[in-house]
């Protein structure tokens, strides 16, 4: 008996060690590298994505953009008299830590402003904690549609929280752009979905497979799998026997690489689809030489086509961050230099100097922002989206995300 | 096509790796009723110590020559990671009361997996690991991919070389013993310290193998891949009954077998199809522990008590 219940209170511990590795955070200490502007007042930009663990690489490379972003307006002096930093925070893309960074960051006066999250999931935790603080938060990958639109938002359009903004457009295009794409580009009729039930991926999943319905197409079998399993071979084989002629993923790289390679190895030749959660050169290091074909839709012009991105592009390289700016660095850069130039509207108004409620005023301040980014033109609708509504389409080819088709969604 | 065969090879497939892996919470429990919760990191660290072994090795090498000096690198890394555990973290503690080594062991495992997070050179996200060339076999409608090849020998082997050593040799005869009296058998001249340590140490050397059987399957490696497969070769273990060695290997498989079925099937039975994709493979698994342990307490082999060790 005493074994039996040691086993039990094992098993309770397992399950407390579970939770405790999913809450551990860890500040990465990363602070902004330039402070050359001594006197004036000093305003921090704070960014919370996964600077560790599997989704690290996208994560790295948004804070290294808003870095970029941020040396630059100090060497500007884009803004008189104010000196700007980051605080970089590591979320793990766990929501429990994401929120904890938000409240840290709410609790540090200087902090005006957020780039962040990476996860839509993450943003969920986030978003209330912000609003009641009216501190702005500017994502530059959530893609989830009800974080600006409400959870109805299929049917009635709400904006939940004032202080959230987005420069990535969201799943209610990328889905059916993609699906629009498979369909009509690539012609292929039979699509086996599946997603990782994360707030990402079953949105894409869910606005690809009406899409492509109402297309003609027809969806052989749907799945989810589980984030944590690196074991897809039952669902390798279930693709293969359903005789899909391509499979879309709604979920990110670090599933995605292995599913394709697993689906491959299975016998199945046929394409990966995802969206912009997979379109990381990870993806290719964990899918192998079989990704050749594989396709991603991902927001925007591609950066290195746009002539406002080449500049971002070799002053990034310039800089020497150690990581790739990956999928949404330019989406970073734009993010954080939203916050600068709301910040320089609402000090310019000001008479030069910060107001006492510089929170909700720059909250307020980037409603209307509106500049040429590194991805465009920014600026935010009602709701706080990306105005900008460019598509591309990537495929692998030679161990590279190539641009294939670009365009502007229009329902 | 019917896809039954090619299910059942996925799960035997996905068991094996578990039940290498559960062998070692197995051993150390049989002997010192301890659940090794750092067992799982143990897995991981051979997984790093290969990696290691293949990054040291000039580019290019053969994988027949790669691959024995990898699965030699895991095991020395993996061995000694569990010898100084024992040795620093669990002898200290062995007349203790039960609760405290296996705190101790949690404590381990995190603490295994924040330094190979922190000092492994780009471990912060997963490292690809090297694979083997050549295409995947086909037998009949069953497709067996090559870094499987090496699960499909090394789990046999590796099961037949233990049944050999704790049943014909001096030293196995002497962990039977000491499983199942250890006071008695240190009375009968058998060196239990000893016998413990090699308990500790042939446990982490089938994690080793299942660690490389794990990169050359899946392709990558991550501080943190042995928490899950840790957690599921220790639910293999008790599904097995937990110090019984063949019963390890068998509840992996039973356990790696339903996972993949309930994958499978679960979503053809009418009113089902909600609950029957791989995200619910893990709660069929552990209905199914569930109801092994209502019906058999003691895991499926858990009654041949002579075979503990």
């Amino acid at each position: 008996m005493r074994q039996r219940s040691l086993i039990a209170i094992t098993a309770a511990l397992a399950a407390g060690a579970l939770t405790l590795t999913a809450c551990g955070s860890r500040d990465s200490g990363d602070k902004g590298s330039d402070s050359g502007n001594g006197g004036g007042s000093t305003v921090v930009i704070g960014v919370d994505s996964p600077l560790t663990g599997d989704l690290s690489a996208m994560g790295l490379g948004i804070k290294n953009s808003a870095d970029l972003a941020v040396q630059k307006a100090n060497k500007q002096k884009f803004v008189k008299g104010v000196t700007f930093k980051i605080e970089a925070l590591d979320d793990q893309a766990q929501p429990s830590a994401g929120q904890q960074n938000a409240s840290k960051l709410v609790s540090e006066q200087e902090v005006l402003g957020v780039v962040g999250p990476l996860n839509s999931s993450v943003a969920e935790s986030m978003q209330k904690v912000f609003d009641d603080a009216k501190l702005v938060e500017v994502s530059p990958a959530n893609t989830g549609p009800a974080l600006t639109q409400g959870q109805d938002w299929q049917n009635k359009k709400v904006r939940p929280y004032k202080a959230y903004f987005r420069t990535a457009t969201t799943d209610a295009i990328q889905g059916p752009f993609a699906a629009q794409y498979v369909f009509n580009t690539a012609k292929k009729k039979k699509v086996f979905v599946i997603d990782d039930k994360k707030t990402y991926g079953s949105g894409l999943a869910a606005t690809f497979t009406e899409e492509f319905k109402k297309l003609g197409g027809k969806v052989v079998g749907t799945e989810h799998i589980n984030p944590d399993a690196k074991d897809f071979s039952a669902v390798a084989t279930k693709v293969k026997n359903s005789g899909a002629q391509v499979v879309y993923y709604g979920g990110e790289y670090p599933q995605a690489g292995p599913l394709s390679k697993q689906i491959k190895a299975a016998g199945a030749k046929i394409p990966l689809v995802g969206g912009d959660g997979i379109k990381d050169d990870t993806f290719m290091k964990l899918a192998g030489a079989e990704a050749t074909g594989d396709l991603a839709t991902s927001v925007g012009a591609p950066v290195e086509d746009l002539p406002s991105a080449k500049q971002f592009v070799s002053d990034y390289k310039a800089a020497g961050y150690k990581e790739d700016y990956s999928a949404y660095g330019g989406y970073a850069y734009d993010s954080a230099w939203a916050i600068i130039e709301a910040v320089k509207k609402v000090v310019d108004a000001n008479g030069g100097k910060l107001p006492s409620d510089a929170r909700a005023k720059v909250t307020e301040a980037m409603q209307n922002v509106s500049f040429d980014g590194v991805t465009g033109k920014v600026s935010f609708d009602e709701y706080g989206d990306a105005t900008n509504k460019q598509l591309t389409v990537y495929a692998v080819k030679n161990g590279a995300w190539v641009p294939v088709k670009s365009g502007t969604y229009t329902g | 096509m019917n896809e039954l065969p090619q299910q059942l090879v996925n799960g035997l497939l996905l068991g094996s790796m578990y039940g290498l892996v559960a062998i070692g919470y197995t051993m150390v429990y049989g002997i010192v009723q301890l659940i090794n919760f750092a067992h799982g990191e143990i897995f991981m660290t051979g997984a790093f110590g290969a990696l290691t072994v293949w990054l040291w090795l000039p580019g290019g090498t053969s994988m027949w020559i790669a691959l024995p000096l990898m699965i030699i690198g895991a095991v020395i890394v993996a061995v000694a990671i569990a010898v100084g555990a024992e040795r620093f973290a669990y002898r200290p503690l062995r007349n203790a009361p039960r609760l405290a080594p296996l705190i101790t062991a949690i404590g381990l495992s995190l603490a295994l997996q924040q330094a190979v997070w922190a000092w492994y050179p780009e471990a912060k996200s997963a490292r690809t690991f090297p694979q083997i060339a050549g295409g995947p076999f086909e037998i009949g409608s069953v497709t067996i991919q090559t870094g499987d090849i090496f699960l499909v020998v090394a789990a046999p082997i590796s099961m037949a070389v233990l049944a050999w050593f704790v049943m014909k040799t001096r030293t196995g005869r002497g962990m039977q013993a000491t499983a199942q009296d250890p006071d008695t058998a240190k009375l009968m001249g058998v060196n239990t310290d000893r016998i413990i340590v090699i308990a500790f140490a042939l446990g982490a050397a089938f994690a080793a193998v299942g660690a490389v059987a794990y990169g050359l399957k899946y392709g990558e490696i991550n501080f943190r891949m042995g928490f899950i497969l840790g957690l599921k070769a220790f639910t293999a273990a008790v599904l097995g009954g937990i110090g019984n060695i063949y019963g390890a290997m068998i509840g992996g498989v039973v356990l790696g077998v339903a996972e993949t079925l309930a994958t499978a099937y679960i979503a053809d039975i009418p009113g089902m199809d909600k609950f029957g994709s791989q995200s619910w493979a893990d709660v069929w698994a552990f209905v199914l522990l569930i109801l092994v342990l209502l019906f058999r307490p003691q895991g499926l082999l858990g009654e041949r008590v002579a075979d503990r060790a």
